[in-house]
Order: structure tokens, then sequence, then C-alpha cells
């Protein structure tokens, strides 16, 4: 899968990554049907570390489309409402 | 994914009503390649301006930590004069520059992270439309049209989301720095209506009432030196700020 962190560039994640990733996503949709701020703010931090962490950073000279975007990190909550809904970023 | 999409959305309809018009599939690739030229001017333009808009922030930040300074100093010599009342006032004053000064900490702090994920954004898109250039070069080489379209496709699909995605980071630092501009200018309306001000110019208030002490205790003791000049008491001369007469608790 090829995921793209809105202003960050794009990544290669494996299918284990995606999967636990879309764990992740999952609990920020609840997290903001719920109106939590605070701890989406640390789950969405968690979900941008861990494609860094564990995802392979493509080159600038690949032209891929993305399987995946994922949000800018200074995402605000109020924006989050209109992304975190149903399946959230990664489907189901 | 709404903002993506919409922001995608945008640049590839603009892409298709011009692309739908083009008969050789080649130009599409030459098209594609103004686009992200354009692309870029417009990043440079927006790092600039976030920079501009941080040393306006910078500017205000100084000037208020020189009020702040001189308001200090105010209250010191309020505080020396026995005059709490004005030395409450001069603090008061000073916190609430503070906390103007404090925000603006935030906000030039933010105005930074912008700057640099853009100036990250415009180096990479720059790269990516070098890389462009050249691939565009070669697939009109040699081009034959069936295999050519879908290289063509490919590519610029490719480049079209990270310009997708470099705009969008344009458009969240420009919205950012017209919120900057907003609290610059509200700042700059505060100072010009006095409530920012640390009243060294101004004819009332804590500059003022400090200057009259030191101008009644300067009269008292070129008194007190004359009287004893001429003989006329017993009275030491008095220095400074030691007395300073029976000065009234005034409205200031």
């Amino acid at each position: 899968m090829i995921i793209r962190i809105m202003g960050e560039g794009q990544y290669r994640a494996p299918e284990a990554l995606c999967n636990e990733l879309n764990k992740i996503d999952n609990k920020i949709v609840a997290l903001v049907a719920e109106g939590n701020a605070r701890e989406f703010r640390t789950e969405f931090m968690k979900l941008i570390s861990e494609i860094k962490g564990k995802g392979e950073a493509l080159g600038v000279e690949e032209f891929l489309e993305s399987d995946i975007i994922v949000p800018p990190e200074d995402l605000s909550f109020e924006e989050a409402k209109a992304i975190f809904t149903g399946d959230g970023i990664i489907e189901d | 994914m709404g903002l993506f999409t919409r922001m995608e959305t945008v640049f590839k309809s603009k892409m298709n009503k011009v692309l739908n018009r083009m008969e050789d599939p080649r130009e599409t690739l030459d098209y594609s390649y103004e686009k992200q030229l354009e692309l870029l001017q417009n990043v440079k333009r927006g790092v600039a301006e976030v920079t501009t808009s941080k040393k306006r922030l910078q500017l205000q930040r100084a000037k208020l930590v020189l009020s702040n300074e001189k308001l200090g100093q105010q209250a010191k010599e309020a505080v020396a004069a026995n005059r709490e009342d004005l030395a409450r006032m001069a603090l008061e004053r000073k916190a609430a520059i503070q906390q103007q000064v404090d925000g603006i900490d935030r906000e030039i702090l933010e105005l930074e992270k912008q700057e640099e994920k853009l100036i990250a954004s415009e180096k990479r898109l720059s790269t990516k439309v070098e890389i462009f250039r050249t691939k565009k070069e070669s697939i009109k080489a040699q081009y034959s049209a069936a295999e050519a379209q879908v290289k063509i496709n490919e590519s610029v699909t490719g480049i079209g989301e990270e310009m997708a995605d470099v705009g969008l980071a344009l458009d969240r630092a420009e919205n950012k720095t017209e919120e900057m501009k907003a609290r610059a200018e509200a700042i700059d309306d505060l100072m010009e209506a006095g409530a920012l001000d640390d009243l060294t110019d101004s004819r009332d208030g804590i500059e003022r009432e400090l200057a009259k002490i030191s101008t009644q205790s300067s009269v008292e003791s070129e008194l007190a030196k004359l009287k004893a000049e001429a003989g006329k008491g017993p009275e030491k001369a008095k220095t400074g700020v030691e007395s300073t007469g029976p000065e009234e608790g005034k409205e200031v």
C-alpha cells in the first residue's frame, strides 16, 4: 500500500502495518464521534508516527498515486470531524 | 477524505477540461509541466508571505517588550515615591502586555512550523518537477500513441497528487497568514488606542504623576537650599525623592 501523509510525502506500508493503522483509524473515528479532542490528538499523532517509523519513505523519483491519504499533522479537531467518519481514512 | 478530495477534484477537473480539448496527448505533458511551474511560483510567494507575517509579529513583540521594560521601571519609581496606586497601575498594564507577548510567541512558533513545512514541500515538488521534465521529454521522443498514453497518464496523475498536496499546504499556510495579519492589525489598533501604551508619551497617568513627584522634590530641595543660603531657617537642603511634600492621592 502507498500512503501519503499530507505535506510530508509518501510511504510504502506492508500489509501488517496497514492492519495496525486501520485499528488506530477506527479508534480515531470513535473518539471524534465522542468529541474527545485530547485522546484524538494522541491517537492521530500515533497514526502518523507509526507510518513514519514502520513505513518505507518513497523516493522523489517515483510517481505513484496513493492508496491512503493521511491528513496533515496540524489537523484541527473541527477538520477531523469532517474526515474521520464512517470507515475513517482506511476502508475496513 | 474531505480536505484532500476537494483539493484533488479542483486540480483534476481543471486539468481535464483542458486535456479534453487537446488533440495530441503529448500536449498533456507540456500543459501539466506548465501547471507545475505555476504552482512552484505560488509556493515561493506563499513562503515569502509567511516570512513577512512572521517578521511583522516579531517587530510588534519587540515594541511590546520595550513597553514592558518601561512599565517595570515606572513601577519601581512609583514604589520609591510611595505611590502604590501608580505602581499597581503600571504592573497591571505590564501584565496585560505580557499576555500579548506570550500570545505572539505562540503564533510566531506556529508560523515557523508552517514556513518549514512549506519550504520542505516546495523542495520535494521542485525535485519531482525536474524529474517530470526529463521524463516528459523522453516520452515525447519515443512517442507512439498506444503505449505513450499509459505512461503519460501515470506521470500526470502521479505528480498531480503531489501538486494537490502542495496546493493544499499552500492554502493552509495562506489561511494561517491571514489569521496572523488580522491578529497583528488588532494589536496595532490596541497600541494606537493607547490600550497597550506605556504612557511614556502621553501627558497623563503614571509618567505625568512621576514627573510631578520628581519636579516637586527638586523644587523642595531647591527651596531648602535657597532658604539655607539666606539663613532663613535651620533646614538642611533636601535631596531627591526623600521628600515629596504633602502629595494628595490624585485621580490618574
